[in-house]
């Protein structure tokens, strides 16, 4: 599904990415750890087409296509879905109209037919439920005032909505309670099927708990210094990142 | 310094729609203003003696008058010598109904989407509509007589109720009120004249549209809106104009009359031909509008959405003189390119009790200039007065600015006015949030500026609320790339 050869990436002359290699296959979930600053939204906006990031090599590929030919809004009507970070306010638009504009326009895209107003209700009420969103937020100017974690469940709203075919989700558990990092896992772990794939950046090895991912990453200084099986993230937990770090400076 | 256009600027490069010209034999006035211009124009309208004896007052006054130059606007001086007074679509006849209208006339209108009949009968707006110098037709005149009201052009109310006319005109913007309406009131060629009795619900949207067509000419249409006690009425005025590379002068006076209880909703969307994207051209937009709540518990509130003209120099304003008495100002101000527009409003709270809120939003874009200047002021008897103003700011780009004047005037201490002022940009990552959900950048910049305007939109006439959406993401279009 997704194919990404030597990314290189910088910003502003400086390189962040560094010779990024990683293949997700449908049906699969990634997760990517890495210290602060490791470039781990920095690969997750180069994905999904920020043009600040300039990609000064490599290449990547989204289900056959050439993914950085694509303007960002071509990567998400291809099926590429990104959960912010840090989530934008745009004051005065309220969510509903927003997320309408976003379905509508994804169908457009895709050739489909725009949803009337009774089929786009009956879809939100779907994803309400399933996502556990309050009616509230959703009739309030996007996500003006929304408390942190109010506005990653409008993001995680927002992916259950939109159905992509690879979800990136940058750090949506951070802020999140208990009870809503559940959400956030039931909703991605509803999302997977043998068509989609998920890629989850992450610090906390709780969110793995949920969402157990096929593979880890760990991201160190711009290139994926390790991967392995689920029990990474516990071992990550227990000792940190500096022998990750030590043996990075011993290699090089 | 990076000259080059930022992503946000180049969605706001678009051409102007409405810039067609009608090809129509036009009566008109030589170029040139003198005391037997005015003569012309009040023989041509075979007005009454002290009809045209307040036009030659008004022209004496102005005469003495130095045009004003301390708004936030630029433009080189207008020569007014060079300008044609008076154009007129040559009808052959009187037309009786809207059917006898010149078929070049009606295809205009049809093209500004404004259909003079079967259309907007069916969606219950009445209709005057104002070319060049003229009243061209008003639409529902019947229906509306009915109920008493009148609705028709001011150059027939002074034939047919000259006793309203002369009461009226004048008494909320006198002749010797500023430069501009003292031009207006010397030279003014048509207009609308509405009067709403005594209880009256008009049960219509009222509304006029002004297109300015001929060459050379000046725009000077006089509007006088009465509201007698307890009545309603929604009034609303389109603007539009060719595509020329000369600037053209609008010069309007509109007054309103709110008695006791009545209460005057007008709406205007403005959207005169701005000049091109090197500010070569377009409409020098300047306006005197004023009304006053006369009785107790009046109303009036200006909402206007302006799009277009390469200067706006207006300043809707409230006189609130009656006890309780309402004002309220909602404008939206978009300036692309080289546009400059100062405009704003006054509220005067003259009686106790009074209450007036206003929302400015201006938008700016390209390498434009946007002021909001509006005045409070409190009269010493205005006690509990009470004022609310919020003025902001949105910028698309670096190169383009925003600046607010407000000026209060307090003159009773038992009132309460208050300000707030925001100022914001629209941001690359507000964009990149949209396109990522799959919204390319200009639908995002429309609904960023609906949602950033949405306040004073939702303060429009619903059938008007979506063209006018439609025209504020046009008039953005190219700002963004
Ligand atoms: N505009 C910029 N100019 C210079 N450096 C930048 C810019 N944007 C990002 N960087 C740098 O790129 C590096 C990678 O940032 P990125 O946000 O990708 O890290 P991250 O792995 O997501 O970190 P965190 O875990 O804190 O979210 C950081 O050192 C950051 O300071
Ligand atoms: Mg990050």
């Amino acid at each position: 599904m997704l194919s990404i050869h030597n990314l290189h990436a910088s910003i502003d002359e400086k390189r962040i990415l560094k010779g990024i290699n990683l293949e997700i296959k449908p049906g699969e979930v990634h997760a990517i750890m890495g210290p602060n600053g490791s470039g781990k939204s920095t690969l997750a906006s180069v994905l999904a087409g920020r043009e600040d990031y300039t990609v000064t090599d490599g290449s990547v590929t989204f289900n056959g296509k050439d993914l950085l030919e694509l303007s960002p809004e071509e990567r998400a009507g291809e099926g590429l879905f990104l959960a912010f970070q840090y989530p934008v306010e745009i004051p005065g638009l309220s969510t509903t109209n927003f997320i309408k504009t976003a379905v509508n326009e994804v169908r457009k895209y895709r050739g489909e037919e725009a949803l009337d107003a009774v089929a786009f209700l009956k879809l939100m009420k779907e994803k309400m439920a399933m996502t556990n969103i309050d009616q509230t937020l959703l009739s309030r100017s996007l996500n003006e005032g929304f408390s942190g974690g109010e506005k990653k469940r409008n993001e995680v709203f927002q992916m259950a909505m939109l159905q992509p075919k690879l979800a990136i989700l940058d750090e949506t558990d951070s802020g999140l309670d208990i009870d809503a990092i559940r959400i956030v896992a039931n909703g991605v772990n509803k999302l997977r099927s043998k068509d989609n794939a998920v890629l989850l950046v992450t610090h906390y090895q709780r969110l793995l708990d949920y969402i157990v991912p096929d593979v880890i990453h760990v991201l160190y200084n711009g290139q994926i210094v390790k991967s392995g099986p689920k029990e990474l993230a516990l071992e990550l937990e227990e000792r940190g990142y500096d022998f990750i770090k030590e043996q990075f400076k011993a290699e090089a | 310094m990076n000259n080059e256009l930022s992503a946000i600027e180049k969605t706001v490069l678009t051409d102007y729609k409405y810039g067609f010209v009608t090809e129509i034999e036009v009566d008109e006035a030589p170029p040139g203003l003198n005391e037997d211009t005015i003569r012309f124009i009040s023989a041509k309208k075979n007005e009454p003696e002290w009809m045209l004896e307040w036009r030659l007052k008004a022209y004496n006054h102005w005469l003495k008058m130095q045009e004003p130059n301390w708004a936030n606007i630029k433009y080189d001086p207008i020569n007014y010598q060079d300008i044609k007074y008076y154009s007129a679509p040559k009808q052959k006849k009187k037309v009786n109904s809207l059917d006898e209208i010149d078929p070049e006339l009606r295809k205009t209108f049809e093209k500004l989407g404004i259909s003079l009949d079967e259309q907007k009968r069916l969606s219950g707006v009445a209709i005057d509509a104002v070319i060049d110098s003229v009243s061209i037709g008003t639409t529902f005149k019947e229906q509306l007589a009915e109920l008493g009201i009148i609705f028709c052009s001011i150059s027939e109310a002074i034939q047919e109720h000259p006793e309203l006319v002369k009461k009226y005109i004048g008494s909320v913007v006198p002749i010797t009120d500023n430069y501009f309406s003292a031009l207006n009131s010397a030279v003014f060629s048509d207009g609308s004249f509405c009067y709403i009795p005594k209880g009256v619900r008009c049960p219509m949207e009222l509304s006029t549209y002004f297109r300015i067509n001929a060459e050379g000419t000046g725009q000077f249409e006089r509007t006088l809106l009465i509201a007698d006690e307890g009545s309603y009425v929604s009034y609303l005025e389109g603007c539009t104009a060719p595509i020329r590379d000369e600037n053209q002068l609008h010069a309007a006076v509109v007054e309103l009359i709110a008695h006791e209880n009545a209460e005057i909703k007008y709406s205007t969307v403005q959207n005169w031909y701005p000049g091109d994207k090197d500010g070569k051209g377009g409409i020098y937009n300047f306006v005197t509008k004023r009304g006053i709540c006369q009785g107790a518990h009046a109303k009036i509130s200006w909402t206007q959405v302006e799009t277009g003209s390469s200067i706006t120099w207006k300043y809707p304003s409230v006189i609130l003189k009656g006890d309780y008495s309402v004002g309220e100002f909602y404008s939206v101000a978009v300036t692309n390119n080289h546009q400059q527009a100062d405009t704003g409003t006054k509220m005067m709270h003259l009686g106790k009790n009074t209450r007036s809120r206003i929302v400015s939003k201006g938008i700016s874009a390209g390498v434009s200039n946007n002021s909001y200047r509006g005045l409070v002021h409190v009269g010493k008897n205005a006690a509990n007065a009470r004022n609310f103003s919020q003025c902001d700011s949105l910028l698309l780009g670096d190169k383009c600015g925003a600046h607010t004047f407000p000026y209060i005037e307090v003159k009773n201490n038992t009132a309460v006015v208050e300000h707030e002022a925001t100022t914001s940009k629209i941001g690359e990552d507000q964009i990149f949030y949209c396109n990522q959900r799959g919204i390319d950048t200009e639908t995002a910049v429309a609904l960023i500026i609906n949602g950033f305007a949405k306040e004073v939109m939702n303060q429009l006439p619903m059938e008007f609320a979506v063209e006018a959406q439609k025209l504020l993401a046009i008039s953005l279009e190219g700002s963004v790339g």
